[in-house]
């Protein structure tokens, strides 16, 4: 209450999170906050958990086979094990793939998907939110001509900046990246960076990537996850050049190994 | 340097030897079948017209058309796609989209498998015993369906469960990710991009019920009914019965008849097999991703 | 800890769409019960009809010892199956060892030598063979065959166990060429290429390599094949001869056990001793060709596994 600056307010609390896969340890002694309007980022080398956590925070665990994790992690203040409707959670949530996923609809139809289930029917209201956020995702001009052609045919870059579309038409609070230039040409991931940027301030981004200097890009703060456990978390700046509580942080920051 | 070594040499020799015998097990295997459709063709094709196909069997099935035949395969077919397509469809939508591997699953294909392979005979005692007898259709285009529908399930599950394990998980996951239910996703991704598969399946199922005879001959289809059926609580004839009926139970029965009732038969099974496969064909020519 | 803020249990509803795919889940995995429940129903209902006569009528000894199947004979009928168990197993012993090799053959020619329009055209015609109704197999036995054989032999009957196996063998080859095609193709290309690599032929990679490792698939094709000519009906019907018999040799007629429920039944009198004897007929049929098939399953898994 007499705090001199107001903390900025938690997003996402995660404590003590272990994930399982049919018994087989994941990811463990995952203890962190995710601020709101922050870009978070999660480093890390491949097969250290980073995905398995992002499938938490939407319950995708629900929908995994052996899929099961301990510890709380709450969204909101509230535990992502309350929902009753875990539909209604997950539609809160958009989730960008490291292999983009062009569904097998028109272009219009992808963007228009989420909507569509949410409710909305008029044609009007749909093709504003079409529109918007194949404008946000900087797809629009590119296929403001033909979407009526199929979203799967779309070169790979278009197609990323499709899902990103189609995450932003959930009007989510919460954005997953999961190493989302990974199958994308670096013109595009650069516009896709200043996408993330300006999308700041209408939500929470969190950005698992397999590039540090991604991170280093866009991250306000950054955790480091090595093969399944959680290692620290901290202000990106501060694991590059502050003080880090782990040395292998460092090591893996600077390229020498992961 | 690379001069063919005398052992290569000798080794290709045996590679075209091989390649000739397994070529002419091949052949042996289809030239049979182009034998026989030649055959049923030039023998049965001149039975084959407009009256034979729209006119009653008259003079004690001797002489005269296949109509009754004709229209109650039709009718068996259609009763029996009804029942086994949704069922089918439904099946194999859990076995694709819900099913966790345990027991129910490994249950459920072991049942399919058996079905499949049960003898179309045991097909029948079964519809006569559960259809006409306990559930007392009678002797009825329905029990006869029904028994055909039990038959035909897994072709329907099978195909059908194909078809959807088509469309990538891929799609599955982005679906979910944004909230959407199993349900929705199938509804919206799954079932519309599978459809033309699932189709496929249903042709080849018709192709195969068309044919069957041994299922109904207890259960619904007649030796011959001077009448149309007007319910499916009636008997019906039927182009299979009909063959089996004319070639080997009816004295004086002209050669060239059996002929034209096996093409017809024969005629639209295949058809139905050709339009199956051009479907198929086509779908794998068309990408969608 | 913050207060939970009130739009979110605003949002966590359970709604339409939460129920109706409760409710799909319900229906789609009813669906799939259903083919357990048939598999079950088949059994019970086949069993029902024939059960009263294994307590009555039946006698294993006669039923798997003696050939005598009078079952209208006054006033003692006789059930021996012995004749008819040795018409199924002549008839689908000839149909397995005439197709064995040639489907098999045909495998290897389609998924190992063949390329491009030949193999589509080639698949083409085998699923055409395997389309050809049972009926008009029965009626090429009939009106092809016979006059075929008698010329060829100098017999003076077409109708017998080499009219039936043959014909059979021509209907079980399609579907053990495409399984086996399948389990040949389901072999790696990476041992084919190693093979060659090593300066190996298409044949050498083919005996030594994709074979063995394909044996259990191989296997399964052969067991359906044993299973879809054991449980054949109208072909084995029209083609046999249909007369009670221990064969001796390829030119004898015979009946099989399937052939015998579908001629028989039709005359019996619901209920009747005959007809519940004619049921218990189905139910060795059916324990059979579960067996069978139980096998063939165990042999895919192993592919599977392997």
């Amino acid at each position: 209450m007499v705090d001199a600056a107001p903390q900025p307010k938690v997003k996402v609390s995660v404590k003590d999170l272990a994930i399982q896969y049919g018994g087989k340890a994941a990811l463990s002694g995952v203890n962190l906050e995710i601020r709101e309007h922050e870009i978070f980022g999660i480093i890390g080398p491949a097969g250290s958990g980073k995905t398995s956590f992002l499938r938490v925070l939407n319950r995708m665990d629900e929908m995994t086979t052996g899929m099961t994790f301990t510890g709380t992690v709450a969204i909101d203040g509230r535990d992502v094990r309350a929902w009753r409707n875990l539909y209604a959670l997950r539609s809160r949530i958009g989730v960008v793939f490291p292999l983009p996923v062009g569904l097998p609809l028109s272009i219009y139809d992808n963007v228009a998907l989420s909507p569509r289930l949410r409710g909305i029917r008029s044609a009007s209201d749909l093709d504003e939110i079409v529109e918007r956020c194949l404008r946000r995702a900087a797809l629009w001009d590119e296929v403001k001509d033909r979407l009526q052609s199929l979203g799967s045919l779309l070169s790979g870059g278009q197609q990323q900046r499709l899902t990103i579309a189609r995450a932003l038409s959930q009007e989510p609070e919460l954005l997953l990246l999961d190493e989302f230039s990974i199958a994308v040409d670096p013109v595009t991931t650069m516009k896709i960076e200043d996408v993330l940027k300006e999308l700041r301030s209408e939500m929470t981004i969190v950005l698992v990537t397999n590039l540090v200097q991604q991170a280093r890009r866009l991250a306000d703060r950054t955790a480091f996850f090595l093969s399944g456990a959680f290692v620290e978390v901290g202000k990106t700046e501060d694991l590059f050049t502050g003080p880090v509580t782990d040395p292998r942080t460092r090591e893996y920051v600077e390229g020498r190994f992961g | 340097m690379f001069e063919a070594r005398p052992i290569n040499r000798q080794n290709q020799t045996i590679e075209r030897i091989w390649r000739g015998v397994f070529l002419a097990m091949t052949l042996v295997l289809v030239i049979p079948v182009l034998v026989i459709l030649g055959v049923l063709v030039v023998r049965g094709g001149p039975m084959i017209s407009w009256a034979f196909l729209t006119t009653e069997p008259t003079n004690g099935m001797t002489e005269g058309g296949v109509l009754p035949a004709l229209l109650g395969t039709i009718a068996l077919v259609l009763v029996a796609l009804i029942a086994s397509v949704p069922v089918g469809v439904a099946a194999a939508v859990y076995l694709s989209e819900y099913a966790a591997d345990n027991w129910l699953t490994r249950t459920i294909n072991l049942a399919i498998i058996n079905l499949a392979g049960v003898p179309s005979i045991v097909h029948a005692l079964f519809g006569l015993g559960a259809f006409v007898l306990f559930f007392q259709f009678g002797t009825s285009i329905l029990a006869a369906s029904l028994t055909l529908a039990v038959m035909a399930l897994p072709v329907v599950i099978v195909s059908t469960r194909e078809s959807l394990q088509a469309v990538p998980m891929a799609f599955r996951e982005a679906c979910w990710n944004m909230g959407a239910t199993r349900w929705q996703t199938i509804r919206t991704v799954v079932l519309p991009n599978s459809i033309s598969g699932i189709l496929t399946g249903v042709i080849l199922e018709v192709s195969r019920t068309a044919g069957e005879t041994a299922p109904i001959m207890f259960t619904g289809a007649a030796f011959f009914l001077p009448f149309l059926p007007q319910s499916v609580y009636d008997q019906t004839m039927a182009l299979s019965l009909h063959l089996f009926v004319i070639s080997t139970q009816v004295p004086g029965v002209p050669d060239g008849l059996p002929y034209g009732v096996a093409l017809v038969l024969v005629g639209i099974v295949l058809l139905m097999n050709s339009v199956s496969i051009a479907f198929r064909t086509w779908l794998r020519g068309r990408k969608k991703w | 800890m913050a207060p939970t803020p009130p739009d979110d249990h605003a949002s966590d509803r359970r709604n339409l769409d939460w129920y109706v795919d409760r409710g799909m889940r319900w229906i789609v995995t009813v669906g799939g019960v259903s083919a357990i429940v048939f598999i079950i129903g088949i059994f019970a209902f086949v069993t029902r009809e024939g059960f009263p006569f294994l307590f009555d009528g039946f006698e294993a000894g006669e039923f798997f010892g003696s050939p005598a199947w009078r079952p209208t004979s006054e006033p003692n009928p006789t059930y021996g199956a012995l004749a008819l168990i040795a018409g199924t197993a002549s008839v689908t012993g000839l149909a397995v060892l005439s197709a064995v090799p040639f489907s098999l053959g045909a495998a290897i020619y389609i998924a190992e030598f063949a390329t491009g329009r030949t193999r589509e055209v080639l698949k083409v015609l085998v699923e055409l063979l395997a389309a050809i109704p049972s009926v008009v197999w029965g009626f090429i036995g009939l009106s092809m065959m016979n006059p075929l054989i008698i010329a060829i032999f100098d017999v003076p009957v077409g109708l017998n166990v080499l009219n039936a196996g043959l014909i059979l063998g021509l209907m079980a080859a399609p579907i053990m060429t495409t399984i086996a095609e399948d389990a040949l193709k389901a072999v790696p290309d990476a041992y084919r290429e190693a093979g060659e690599a090593m300066g190996a032929t298409r044949w050498q990679v083919t005996m030594r390599v994709v074979l063995p490792a394909a044996k259990n698939g191989l296997m399964a094709a052969v067991l359906l094949g044993v299973g879809r000519g054991f449980g054949e009906t109208m072909a084995v019907l029209m083609a046999s001869g249909h007369s009670i018999n221990l064969p001796t040799s390829p030119f004898d007629s015979v009946r099989a056990l399937t052939a015998t429920i579908a001629a028989e039944l039709g005359e019996t009198a619901v209920g009747s001793e005959h007809y519940q004897a004619l049921f218990t007929l189905g139910m060795l049929l059916f324990a059979v060709t579960f067996s069978i098939n139980l096998a063939a399953d165990l042999f895919v898994r192993g592919v599977r596994r392997g």
